[in-house]
């Protein structure tokens, strides 16, 4: 039984006067004890997907389930065994780590006592020791996505939602964020996060799915997600950027796709079938050339090159960021 | 913190499939238990609810004692019933203020992912709410008697008065916490509050007698909830003295108006709101 289940769904807002898409047709499906990433640019859908599978609000059409149970019919069976973290860490400013913790512990009705002995636990593990007993408020951002993480664990959940959890962090407080993540699910937690960040899909999940206008438009493990948009690439650094119009010209020869020059006209890509021989070509016919390098390489293509690939556009520099706020 | 976090090895289990026998009471409680926590630790709630209601007997009573008269009492017994229902209007406003800020931070959606009753984070606002205006309430009471203000009628209507006031307080926080989910950030709340409230309050019997109003104030003063409020508690308080009573209906039965009045913003606005609460996510 897959543990989380989308079958087309559809979400329309209006916004200023139009129709926006935030989901249209969206399916997918998570076996039990896997982490899936949902990786896609502001408003592809990401989150209102998961506010439609964490019950908060109601697809136009289509259906989900979650651990077998029907999110639109047995959403409070559903509230009961998932633990979710938001985009914007939904932390009580003026309430103690300890006596958020403990809150959310009560209203999951493990009982006042269970839930201040959970609280106390979490402060643990989480090492929240500092912001157990003071107000949240004042707390780095950081430290706030801890304490709604170690929310949505105060329960053992058999599933788990993870909203951006990373978005807005410095890379240290990422780093220490991802390691939380990938503890918790070396133990078995069906996960579902959703990220902006390739590295961040790359890095935690089994499996992404590619989402753009609230559709998925690729799947598959990181590696079967670069595989299909080819093998290798050639990268150039030039020494000088009047090289550029040379090297490009060198590189078109050899690549099977189009050579993408940065804005200094000193890095150059392009998609290659066989790397080393390819490389060690196009070196011998720059060096006849004259064109010096400082460095050149072969490089196996990022999750950014995917994006790019399937969308047409990169996944950082997406403008349409209404969609995915827009639900209310 | 690594490998303890791994799933089954951590003491707590999941909750009881059963749940607390009351589940709505239960969360009501926890969420009322979080609200009185977050106004100990506002001095914001603390100035507006216990300073406020001083200043106001105070000014009121010092600066206008003398140039208002009223026929047959003075003028700090009749000022009070209206100091208390502005007062308790003014502080069911913070229900929508709540309900608007929780929602713009996001713990509405965190609300919402848990197994709660629907209604509780809603009763648990209002009861909250309903608990800083009755500490509003004492405050101002004590402020009043030690001014000169007297009750006349004896204990028990002078409590009916005091449960009137809460209760009317207490139907129209469910109003305010409807328009707190509605609109798009809390100050919304507190500027409409101020525009639509001070007026209403002043334009009725609360300070001054309405008979002194100009033609159409009147008839607006008559016909007012707020003067039918005041009116109410100033009669179970034995504070009217003889200032002259108008024809209009909710004046002439203020009490009976109040109560009705209180019973039918509670019929109609708790499924409202609590319809709307099940709507409502962070945008």
């Amino acid at each position: 039984m897959p543990m989380i289940e989308a079958h087309d769904l559809r979400k329309t807002y209006r916004a200023s006067g139009e129709d926006v898409h935030a989901l249209d047709g969206l399916s997918l499906q998570v076996p039990e004890g896997r982490v899936i990433g949902l990786l896609g640019p502001n408003g592809a859908g990401k989150t209102t997907a998961v506010k439609v599978l964490t019950t908060l609000i109601r697809p136009d059409s289509g259906t989900a389930r979650v651990a077998g149970l029907d999110v639109l019919t047995q959403a409070r069976e559903v509230k009961r065994v998932i633990g979710s973290s938001g985009q914007y860490a939904a932390v009580d400013e003026n309430l103690t780590g300890l006596e958020n913790l403990e809150m959310v512990g009560r209203l999951y009705h493990l009982g006042t006592r269970a839930a201040r002995g959970r609280a106390r636990e979490l402060i643990e593990l989480f090492d929240l020791a500092e912001a157990g007993d003071r107000p949240v408020k004042g707390f780095s951002g950081g430290m706030r996505r801890r304490i709604d993480l170690a929310g949505a664990l105060v329960i053992d959940p058999q599933v788990l939602f993870l909203d951006e959890p990373t978005t807005g962090l410095d890379p240290r407080s990422r780093i220490a964020l991802w390691g939380v993540i990938k503890s918790l699910v070396a133990g078995g937690t069906t996960v579902l996060l959703t990220t902006q960040y390739l590295e961040e899909a790359d890095h935690l999940a089994d499996s992404i799915y590619v989402i753009d206008q609230g559709r998925v438009i690729a799947e598959g493990t990181s590696d079967e997600l670069k595989a299909q948009i080819g093998g290798h690439r050639i990268a150039l650094a030039l020494v000088d950027a009047a090289d550029s119009g040379a090297a490009r010209e060198i590189l078109a020869r050899h690549g099977t796709g189009p050579v993408t020059v940065d804005d200094s006209g000193r890095s150059l890509e392009v998609p290659v079938q066989h790397g080393p021989s390819t490389l060690a070509a196009a070196l011998a016919e720059l060096g006849q050339a004259g064109v010096q390098l400082h460095d050149a390489g072969i490089r196996r293509p990022t999750l950014d090159d995917v994006f790019l690939t399937l969308t047409g556009h990169a996944a950082a520099a997406s403008d349409d960021s209404a969609t995915d706020g827009a639900a209310s | 913190m690594s490998s303890q976090l791994a799933r089954h090895t951590d003491a707590v289990a999941l909750p009881p499939p059963d749940g607390p026998r009351w589940p709505l009471l239960s969360d009501a409680w926890t969420i009322t238990w979080r609200n009185v926590l977050k106004f100990k630790r506002s001095p914001d709630y603390v100035v507006f609810a216990v300073l406020q209601p001083i200043m106001f007997v105070m000014l009121f009573s010092q600066v206008y004692g003398g140039s208002i008269r009223v026929e047959g009492t003075n003028y700090t017994d009749y000022l009070m019933a209206g100091i208390f229902g502005q007062t308790v209007l003014f502080g069911a406003t913070f229900s929508g203020y709540g309900m608007a800020q929780d929602l713009k931070d996001g713990i509405i959606d965190r609300f919402r992912t848990l197994p709660m009753h629907p209604a509780a984070v809603l009763l648990g606002r209002t009861a909250a709410d309903l608990a800083l205006n009755t500490l509003s309430m004492v405050i101002m009471i004590l402020t009043g008697l030690v001014v000169g203000w007297r009750f006349h009628e004896g204990l028990l209507p002078f409590l009916g008065g005091v449960g009137l006031l809460l209760l009317f307080s207490y139907a129209f926080s469910w109003v305010m916490a409807l328009i707190g989910m509605m609109v798009r950030t809390p100050e919304v709340i507190n500027n409409a509050s101020f525009m639509i409230l001070f007026p209403l309050t002043f334009i009725s019997n609360a300070f001054v007698q309405s008979q002194n109003l100009p033609g159409p104030l009147q008839a607006f003063a008559n016909w007012n909830p707020v003067s039918a409020l005041v009116q109410a508690a100033r009669s179970l308080f034995g504070n009217l003295g003889q200032s002259p009573v108008s024809d209009a209906i909710p004046m002439r039965y203020p009490i009976a108006t109040v109560l009705t009045g209180s019973v039918l913003m509670l019929v109609i606005f708790v499924p409202l709101a609590v319809t709307r609460y099940t709507r409502s996510s962070r945008r």
